[in-house]
């Protein structure tokens, strides 16, 4: 299985002929940077082709297909329109605020994107702490979507924010909730080693069934704090046009966009990571022929993969459920995911000490 | 004088920390207010991830600027009516801040100047999350911040104190 540290090393011995110790880093900063956000914007364009293609299937449509072969460019069209886009001054809001929200949410978003590891050796942000600061990284954008809701001036807005606000800080418990149980298997929350770990058996089979119920709620929750259908109140277009970004336009209303996008697929990302083994290939125990065969797909394809079907997943919720009210949002966390996710944990626990797992 | 690159960071960082402190003071809307403790926040973060201790980091980023702070803008937005601004302070009052923070500063700089500090012995790497788990859960000498927290259950009576009185009609 190809190793993509090779690569990295190769860059930083061949940097390190050229330049003086400080340059090397500040060199490699920067390309990391600019790879990350191409990586950030290429994943962005993907997912809302996916996403307009599913909808339409869903709604049995054909959607996007004018704009290159099945419509694969019509995002790209797209991008360039948002870019060359006026973004429009607002009279009686407070600008400073107002122009810093979006940036608050796509930073928050790219921080924790930057967490994942990708491949073999593809990984930016390796702390021994790593799921803990992805989470902390991620917590962040809350507060840029109540400053942007504040900020515009505009009660539907407002409402918005205060609706996602809400949402979102509820939804941490769960997601929290299930990541500690999948910590308590795992027994780190460096992401490497997670993935690591999960050579021999993802942990969706190691775990069997507290993983599971792990699995499931961390989707459902995952859905909410990303603001997606079926949990998608704060933007409902029928009672508050669009939410907390109503009043923004050009590339400042495509930065919360583009990050609820993203976001998606930093979930479905954790989510591969935790249950579904990241980068590993599947492997039986025992099949030694099938699991040489699966070694030979890259590390990058199996990570990609997973993370589509869990992306499919998430969109196949948005077009199938109607779409909660805001009572019926917050009982469904309260009064079910958080003491079934409580349960969860001391059954995990259990079987982590009884040494029931695999 | 050669800067090096982590001393370059880390007076960009207490930069950012003295003029976005000031800030949080002066300006004259509470949200704005709020907004710069963030990023004030955010500064302390990073020191703690130049130093290594990306556990402490990442609690200062969850608990601090996901936590505290989304509360604070929370509590704003249900509490404060369109009249955001601050009211101009009383000339008595202004006197007694100043000389409450002249107060403090002296206290600060003098224990500041006169203690002597151990030599700090820097290890190299992350601390490990073990270390840090028998530590926070442990019974031995230096391992006391469980029974710590537990003392914290006094948040909760002030939470639970906080809603009756708020549901007394």
């Amino acid at each position: 299985m190809f190793d993509f540290a090779v690569v990295t090393h190769w860059v930083d011995t061949t940097l390190r002929l050229f330049l003086p110790e400080p340059w090397v880093t500040i060199a490699e900063f920067v390309l990391i940077g600019i790879c990350l956000l191409i990586a950030y914007a290429v994943m962005a364009l993907g997912l809302i082709y996916a996403e307009r293609k599913v909808c339409a299937f869903f709604q049995c449509r054909i959607g996007p297909n004018r704009v290159g072969p099945y419509g694969v460019i019509q995002t790209v069209t797209d991008m360039i329109k948002m870019l060359i886009k006026e973004i429009i001054e607002i009279n009686h809001v407070d600008r400073f605020l107002f122009n810093l929200a979006p940036y608050i949410v796509i930073i928050a978003s790219l921080l924790s994107f930057s967490c994942i590891p990708f491949a073999k050796g593809l990984e930016i942000i390796d702390f021994n702490v790593g799921i803990f600061f992805l989470i902390a990284a991620s917590s962040i954008g809350i507060v840029g979507i109540l400053l942007a809701g504040w900020a515009s001036n505009n009660k539907f807005s407002l409402i918005g924010a205060m609706r996602s606000g809400a949402q979102m800080i509820s939804y941490e418990l769960s997601i929290g909730l299930s990541i500690l149980s999948m910590v308590v298997l795992t027994g780190s929350m460096q992401l490497s080693t997670i993935v690591a770990n999960q050579a021999d058996g993802w942990y969706i089979f190691k775990g069997h069934l507290p993983a599971f119920i792990a699995f499931v709620i961390y989707l459902i929750a995952g859905t909410a704090e990303t603001n997606r259908g079926p949990f998608d109140l704060p933007e409902a277009e029928s009672e508050l046009t669009a939410g907390y970004h109503t009043e923004y336009s050009g590339m400042h209303f495509g930065f919360f966009y583009v990050a609820e996008f993203v976001n998606m697929f930093i979930v479905a990302a954790v989510a591969t990571t935790l249950f579904l083994g990241g980068w590993m290939p599947l492997h039986i125990p025992g099949w030694e022929a099938f699991n040489t065969i699966m070694d030979y797909i890259p590390s990058l394809l199996w990570f990609l993969g997973k993370s589509t079907v869990i992306v499919f997943i998430i969109m196949w919720f948005k077009w199938t459920f109607p779409r909660l009210r805001i009572d019926q949002l917050l009982t469904l966390e309260w009064k079910y995911l958080l003491p079934i996710n409580l349960c969860n944990l001391f059954l995990m626990v259990f079987v982590v000490v009884f040494k029931l797992h695999f | 004088m050669e800067i090096t690159l982590p001393q370059a960071v880390f007076l960009f960082l207490a930069a950012v920390i003295s003029v976005f402190s000031i800030l949080t003071v002066t300006t004259k809307r509470i949200l704005r207010s709020a907004t710069y403790l963030l990023f004030v926040l955010f500064a302390t973060a990073g020191i703690y991830f130049e130093l290594n201790y990306s556990f402490l980091g990442a609690v200062q980023l969850t608990v601090y600027a996901g936590g505290i702070i989304v509360l604070y803008v929370f509590s704003i937005l249900l509490t404060s009516s369109d009249s955001q601004k601050v009211d101009k302070i009383k000339n008595s009052k202004f006197f007694a801040g100043i000389i409450a923070a002249i107060g403090g500063a002296t206290l600060c700089i003098f224990i500041t100047l006169t203690h002597t500090f151990p030599v700090s012995h820097f290890v190299a790497g992350e601390i490990r999350q073990k270390v840090i788990g028998t530590a926070l859960m442990g019974s031995e000498k230096y391992q006391y911040l469980l029974p710590f927290e537990a003392i914290s259950i006094l948040l909760l009576t002030c939470i639970i104190g906080g809603i009756l009185i708020a549901r007394k009609r």
